[in-house]
């Protein structure tokens, strides 16, 4: 898995690409609670070279937007999401605590 | 009448970093018996959430025992074998995942075998005294 992380006046950039695993989450994981730990919580991650995700990549996620929506401070929004990781999202009932855009402007515009 | 076109078998360790091994191995067997490419997603999502669940959850940890994958590309589909020698579980007494539940209240708990039913056609699971525990997952061809 490959982390790419801009940082911009209003929200952070974080693109993905690889899979995103039981091996590689924890990765993940500390590269966004650095963000987090800094005091960023509004986060576009965008997922567009992001091959395959399993539940303990799902967690992740899961666990970030529940520290940046905390107090109302921020947000994980999700761009590129390609469709069989979508459908696998919506099947846990997972899709419902994401917003997901189609574009990164969009998304990064949101905020 | 269903036919067994080809069968293979491999054994991987059972560590985090055996997984995307496994999920090619899969994947290619899957593209074989002719599988959708959603058909092959989920066939490898299935295997992977169940392979996790074998390290976690039968070995308690990484390193601790082996996972034997077979796979049986049959005329109607693709059969996985996973098998292992860890602790054994009973897959009616995993409570189902918290769907709908506010985020903040949202456990982990139980997602992984609910995937795996959800993603593949047929999920069999069998602990055989002192000779370890069986998954069988099953994806139809369409």
């Amino acid at each position: 898995m490959e982390i790419k992380h801009s940082q911009f006046k209003r929200c952070d950039l974080v693109r993905l690409s690889g899979r995103l695993d039981s091996a590689t989450a924890p990765i993940l994981e500390e590269k966004l609670d650095e963000i987090t730990e800094a005091g960023r919580f509004r986060l576009v991650l965008d997922l567009g070279e992001v091959d395959f995700i399993s539940s303990k990549g799902w967690w992740v996620l899961i666990n970030t937007q529940k520290k940046c929506k905390r107090f109302n401070r921020g947000e994980v929004l999700l761009v590129n999401v390609q469709p069989q990781i979508r459908d696998s999202l919506e099947l846990v009932g997972m899709g419902k605590y994401f917003k997901i855009y189609d574009d990164v402007a969009s998304a990064v515009g949101s905020f | 009448m269903t036919k067994v076109i080809k069968t293979d078998r491999r054994l991987f360790a059972g560590r985090y970093d055996s997984l995307n091994e496994i999920r090619e191995f899969v994947a290619e067997a899957a593209q074989e018996a002719q599988l959708d490419s959603q058909g092959v997603y989920a066939m490898q999502l299935a295997v992977d959430e169940a392979c996790c669940n074998i390290i976690d959850h039968a070995y308690g940890g990484e390193d601790r025992g082996w996972i034997e994958c077979q796979i049986d590309i049959r005329s109607d589909g693709l059969m996985v074998t996973l098998m292992d020698q860890g602790k054994s579980f009973d897959p009616q007494k995993v409570p189902p995942p918290q769907i709908g539940k506010p985020l903040k209240e949202v456990k982990p708990r139980g997602v992984g075998l609910y995937l795996i039913k959800k993603m593949v056609d047929k999920m069999e699971y069998r602990s055989l005294a002192g000779q370890g525990n069986v998954m069988r997952l099953f994806k139809r061809k369409r």
